[in-house]
């Protein structure tokens, strides 16, 4: 749909001013966003991709960043292609989303991705602008979603959504150097994108396949001072010494559920910064933001009125509404993104403890080993069969291989006395899981607890 | 214990646990052909998470993944650092 030229990212990133002064760095180049101004990395194709559903399929975040930058306002829809989209999606997300465009970091179109009216090659290298640059379209921006199987899920954004939250945030007195660990091409990662090119600052970006350590030492040398990644990334930063590489003032989370743990560690090495953890989705958008560096969430951000963004829980999920959710799936057959009241269900469960709110897990609860279901509760029974046990709990484990593994929590009937004893005991609880259960669903780990939470039913809280 | 070590005593811990019999392992064994089989592996890199403390597999790149012994030690070898 039509709009003014000043609401397109490139009019909104002139108007923030300092161009020549900021940069975007990739592992292997670096652009001066001023030299936008007269330069393009599309070649020479940007008029002949005017108006068209573009998909943007280049491997570096750079070369995607510079794309964004340029398209909106320009394309008619932008379909954020992330690196690790397997190719076998890419026709079923070419016709959802009305592909009539690819730009890819090759010369020539690959063979293998289905043929569109215009082709043209994304990069790093400027080249001289033909003629000044002109918006005027509301572009849809589609991001694809990390499903864990099968096709993508498309979400379609618009600058004015994703931006939302970007453009909330305050002025920093001291420059600011933006990073993340995400790609820009997820939301996270988008989020981080859009809070540099519109706040002022200068953003590096990471490169898939590069060390975390050169990552960070990298970071470290371009004086980053904001930086964003899931808690799994700072673990994984914390174990590559993250504190003698980078010093940043802001520390931000966000994308899985923050524990305590992560928080505190984070909190002794970086003792002077800012610890924010954020929940967001790529449908629901950026919900809240936690700054007192403690896990879970205040109880009052539910219900909270005259805020950007409304949350409520129902049946035991967050739901949000807010000017930042998108606004639907692209494809067929596909469900409506929010409900009747406008609401986006997320699907994360949280629990009330005192004050604050815990997130638990996905609604989801069935456990996924490679493929295989399994319910907790039939591992469980097998476990409790045994005269010691108490009470058991079995849940997943994330698991880079098979997705998840089960692993069981119990309680026994009166403590193990000697370590070897303990021993002993696991192995023949284990013995017994394997004479009555399929492989899959025997617990690879058995740890004894002191109690396990249960719900006023009486029933074993799984959310606990 | 070396990070070498760490990762041959683990292929063989599981592979008695789950019943499943090893191959003599060299650096260019295939891992298809160690007689583990996914459920093994996911099992023995839980268990290198732990002793390790860290989980490459979450963050490679799927060209990058091993396929033989030799590459999967060097993985953790890499991470572990």
């Amino acid at each position: 749909m039509p709009r003014s030229d000043s609401g397109s990212l490139w009019s909104a990133l002139s108007a923030s001013g300092g161009l020549s002064g900021r940069s975007i760095r990739g592992a292997d180049a670096s652009v001066v966003l001023g030299d936008l101004e007269s330069g393009t990395s599309l070649g020479g194709a940007l008029e002949d991709l005017r108006g068209r559903s573009v998909l943007l399929v280049v491997s570096g975040q750079l070369a995607a960043a510079l794309a964004i930058i340029e398209l909106d306002g320009v394309a008619r829809r932008i379909v954020l292609c992330t690196p690790d989209l397997a190719s076998k999606y890419l026709p079923a997300v070419m016709a959802a989303a009305e592909v009539d465009a690819v730009v890819s970091d090759h010369a020539r179109p690959d063979p293998e991705t289905p043929p569109v009216p215009c082709f043209a090659t994304g990069g790093t290298r400027l080249t001289p602008l033909a003629s000044p640059r002109g918006g005027g379209l509301e572009t849809e921006w589609v991001l694809l979603t990390s499903g864990t199987t099968g096709m993508p899920k498309l979400v379609v954004h618009t600058l004015a959504t994703l931006a939302g939250p970007a453009r909330e945030g305050r002025m920093a007195a001291e420059p600011v150097v933006w990073s993340t660990f995400y790609d820009i091409r997820r939301y996270g990662g988008m989020q981080i994108l859009l809070r540099a090119l519109l706040g002022g600052t200068s953003l590096v970006l990471s490169h898939a396949g590069e060390a975390m350590a050169d990552f960070l030492d990298r970071a470290g040398a371009c004086g980053v001072t904001h930086i964003l990644g899931t808690p799994t990334h700072w673990w994984l930063a914390l174990t590559n010494s993250v504190g003698s590489r980078l010093a940043p003032r802001y520390v931000r989370l966000s994308g899985e559920i923050v524990e305590q743990a992560i928080l505190d560690r984070l909190r002794a090495t970086f003792p002077d910064a800012a610890l924010v953890h954020a929940f967001a989705s790529t449908e629901a958008g950026v919900g809240f933001e936690v700054h007192d560096g403690l896990a879970g969430f205040p109880a009052d951000v539910v219900g909270r009125r005259g805020s950007s963004v409304e949350i409520k829980v129902e049946d035991g999920s967050l739901r949000l509404r807010s000017a930042r959710i998108a606004f639907r799936y692209l494809g067929p057959g596909v469900e409506p993104l929010a409900g009747p009241d406008g609401f986006v269900d997320t699907r994360d469960l949280v629990e009330l403890r005192g004050d604050r709110y815990y997130f638990v897990g996905r609604r989801d609860g069935v456990i996924n080993v490679g493929g295989q279901k399994i319910h907790p509760e039939e591992v469980e029974a097998v476990i409790n069969a045994h005269p010691r046990v108490r009470m058991s709990r079995v849940r997943a484990r994330k698991n880079p291989i098979t997705g998840a593994i089960v692993v069981a929590e119990l309680v026994l009937n009166e403590e193990p006395a000697p370590a070897v004893q303990a021993r002993a005991l696991k192995d023949e609880i284990l013995q017994l899981c394997r004479s009555s259960l399929p492989r899959h669903k025997v617990p690879t780990s058995v740890t004894f607890v002191p109690s396990l939470a249960v719900t006023a039913g009486g029933k074993i809280d799984r959310n606990a | 214990m070396s990070v070498r070590s760490t990762v041959v005593s683990q292929f063989e811990q599981v592979a008695a646990e789950q019943d499943r019999k090893l191959a003599p392992l060299t650096d260019d064994l295939p891992l298809t052909d160690t007689g583990l089989d996914s459920l093994c592996f996911a099992i023995v890199v839980d268990r290198l998470q732990d002793a390790l403390g860290v989980d490459p597999f979450s963050d490679a790149e799927e060209a990058s993944l091993p396929t033989t012994v030799g590459g999967f030690i060097r993985l953790y070898e890499d991470a572990a650092e």
